[in-house]
């Protein structure tokens, strides 16, 4: 009889040709898509060439994207971009997108349907746990297991242990996926899910609509976590739909399936959540921030830059313009949530509270480019980390937070919650 | 493999980017990345350093980004290895994979301090304390990974089991 397994430990006995695994077990899996970005894809790159490799596994199988520098910031990493690019055309690699096509890398490759419900996939990106939010296995490696997996079409595992975390009862106005994450961030810790599956379910989650379901498995590595992984249903089976463009499958977990540890959270109690300085897991509910003045407001990046961030960021902005010395920068994660955001008209609200819009990019998220801090600056920002010189200068601090209190931050030029600008709670 | 080196004593969860800053990741020269070690945290740290210090940290070292740029830029400033209470995942899989060494025991890491004298055995998995003269058993390595180290990185053992021809 076969072990009653997770999710996660059945996504990966399949890929590694066996009946069942078990936490702790190391194993060799076949690997459905590898993906690489403009900082981590040259050193593999590199050592992809100095092996004597000549020709990656399956060129239909790996992803390459220029997403963080770009448009190149600087000469560097116009170079880095060559070599990436250069290559993807040696190896005639499918699924390399060009600047105009190409979008923040966790965004993109759901949206085109090139990660499904059931893959198991690496990403030289430790945000690859976002496509967990489909019931795939994703998790973030770096440039030499990035190469190894071209070659090879393979990865080594460690079957993680499972933390399940059930989500109850109704969320409140304003909050979302994004404060779902941070307050279990608040609560587990940093490191309260090293070498960990992180699995998300519950009522709440089930009712969760699938943007905040990438937020919630995007974040899972500031907990440390090896995955972030939601069981799919008929929401993910409507995102699904119409972007797949080969066969994919739901795969759940037994009733009978250990957990390390099972935590319930209520969610009717959860305010809207801010990480203060310098660890994600330092989270207040709005109403204990204080006044708490801001430079800089930033709505975007692979953890909330999608369509349904955007929409609440206009929702708050509309008619409202931001404070008169707090810079506000918003960025599409693709150029199709860009041109949506075109067609609602969210584009315009955003131009009239006096945003910056940018085309895709990470840049502000990891201090890259396209606002960086100075010395002493503050930040609030829908991205996912808020270490020391996260975004700029080791003297400035990042606030990290949903779209809705970014944008309502960015008018009152403080941190603060939509209801303080009289918005119906 | 024996490492013997001074030790340079760090906190808990020193980020990827308190090790290379994400300004800085525009290059795959390690020498280049190796000028940037923990300069966030001590702007002088690679001048404070010589070749064969030993890296000491408590929990989650390595946590946030999947950036190689960070232990290679540990290995290149000339730290011959490092010590944690606990290593985040990605970082602590790169390292085996691209060869930079690392010992996890918690009491060594609590009980050690900067200036400290370390030497370390791989094949014991054995950490001594010069100063207090106490001897630390390192977690395990899993043989698998113990193989890797072998093979000199994943990419040699990749060339020698894998690629055909």
């Amino acid at each position: 009889m076969i072990r009653p397994m997770t999710i996660t430990e059945k996504i990966l006995a399949e890929h590694a040709g066996l009946r069942e695994v078990e936490p702790g077990q190391i194993i060799n899996a076949r690997l459905d898509l590898v993906l690489g970005n403009d900082i981590t894809a040259p050193i593999g790159i590199e050592e992809f060439y100095k092996v004597g490799a000549q020709k990656v596994f399956d060129p239909e199988k790996i992803v390459l994207i220029p997403d963080h520098f770009v448009p190149n910031k600087d000469i560097k990493s116009a170079q880095q971009c060559k070599l990436m690019r250069q290559f993807a055309q040696a190896q005639q690699i499918t699924h390399y997108y060009e600047v105009g096509e190409m979008g923040i890398e966790h965004a993109l490759l759901p949206e085109l349907g090139l990660v499904l419900p059931g893959d198991l996939v690496v990403g030289a990106d430790s945000h690859t746990c976002t496509y967990g939010a489909l019931g795939a296995f994703s998790t973030g490696v770096g440039s030499t297991d990035f190469a190894a997996a071209m070659i090879t079409g393979e990865a080594w595992f460690r079957v993680p242990e499972t933390i399940k975390i059930n989500y109850h009862g109704k969320r409140r106005p304003w909050v979302d996926g994004k404060d779902l994450i941070l307050y279990t961030i608040g609560q587990i810790g940093v490191d309260g899910a090293l070498y960990k599956a992180m699995e998300f379910a519950g009522e709440t989650i089930a009712n969760l609509p699938m943007d905040s379901r990438f937020t919630m498995a995007n974040m899972a590595i500031e907990a440390g976590g090896k995955s972030g992984i939601i069981a799919p249903d008929k929401i993910t089976k409507e995102y699904v739909q119409g972007r797949a463009k080969r066969p994919y499958k739901f795969i759940y977990s037994d009733g009978e399936a250990k957990y390390s540890q099972i935590i319930d959270i209520e969610v009717s109690r959860i305010e809207p959540q801010v990480a203060f300085p310098h660890l994600p897991s330092n989270v207040k509910p709005i109403s204990a921030v204080g006044h708490v003045p801001v430079d800089q407001v930033v709505i975007g990046s692979c953890t909330n830059g999608r369509l349904e961030d955007l929409r609440t960021a206009a929702r708050v902005l509309k008619g409202r313009k931001r404070a008169p010395y707090t810079r506000l920068i918003i960025i599409p994660a693709t150029q199709g949530i860009y041109q949506q955001a075109l067609k609602e008209g969210l584009l315009e609200i955003f131009l009239e509270a006096k945003a910056v819009i940018s085309t895709p990019t990470c840049g502000p998220c990891l201090g890259g480019y396209m606002g960086v801090l100075a010395e002493g600056e503050r930040a609030v920002s829908t991205t996912n980390r808020n270490f020391v010189g996260r975004m700029g200068h080791a003297q400035s601090e990042v606030y990290l937070a949903n779209p809705a209190i970014a944008a309502a931050s960015a008018v009152l030029g403080r941190i603060g919650s939509p209801e303080e600008l009289g918005l119906p709670a | 493999m024996v490492f013997q080196g001074k030790v340079w004593k760090l906190g808990a969860n020193i980020d990827t980017d308190a090790i290379i800053p994400a300004r800085y990741l525009n290059t795959t020269d390690p020498q280049e990345m190796a000028t940037h070690l923990l300069e966030d945290i001590d702007p002088n740290f690679l001048s404070k350093i010589k070749p064969g210090d030993i890296l000491v940290a408590m929990e989650n070292f390595g946590c946030g980004s999947s950036r190689e740029h960070a232990p290679l830029a540990i290995k290149y400033a000339g730290i011959s290895c490092v010590v944690a209470k606990s290593f985040a995942r990605i970082f602590y899989r790169n390292a085996f994979n691209m060869g930079l060494p690392i010992f996890e025991s918690a009491a060594a890491a609590e009980e050690t301090v900067s200036g400290d004298e370390l030497i370390i055995d791989s094949a014991q998995g054995t950490i001594e304390n010069l100063r207090t003269k106490k001897i630390y058993r390192a977690q395990p390595i899993p043989p698998f990974m113990q193989e890797l180290i072998e093979a000199g990185g994943l990419m040699n053992y990749v060339q020698k089991y894998k690629m055909k021809g």
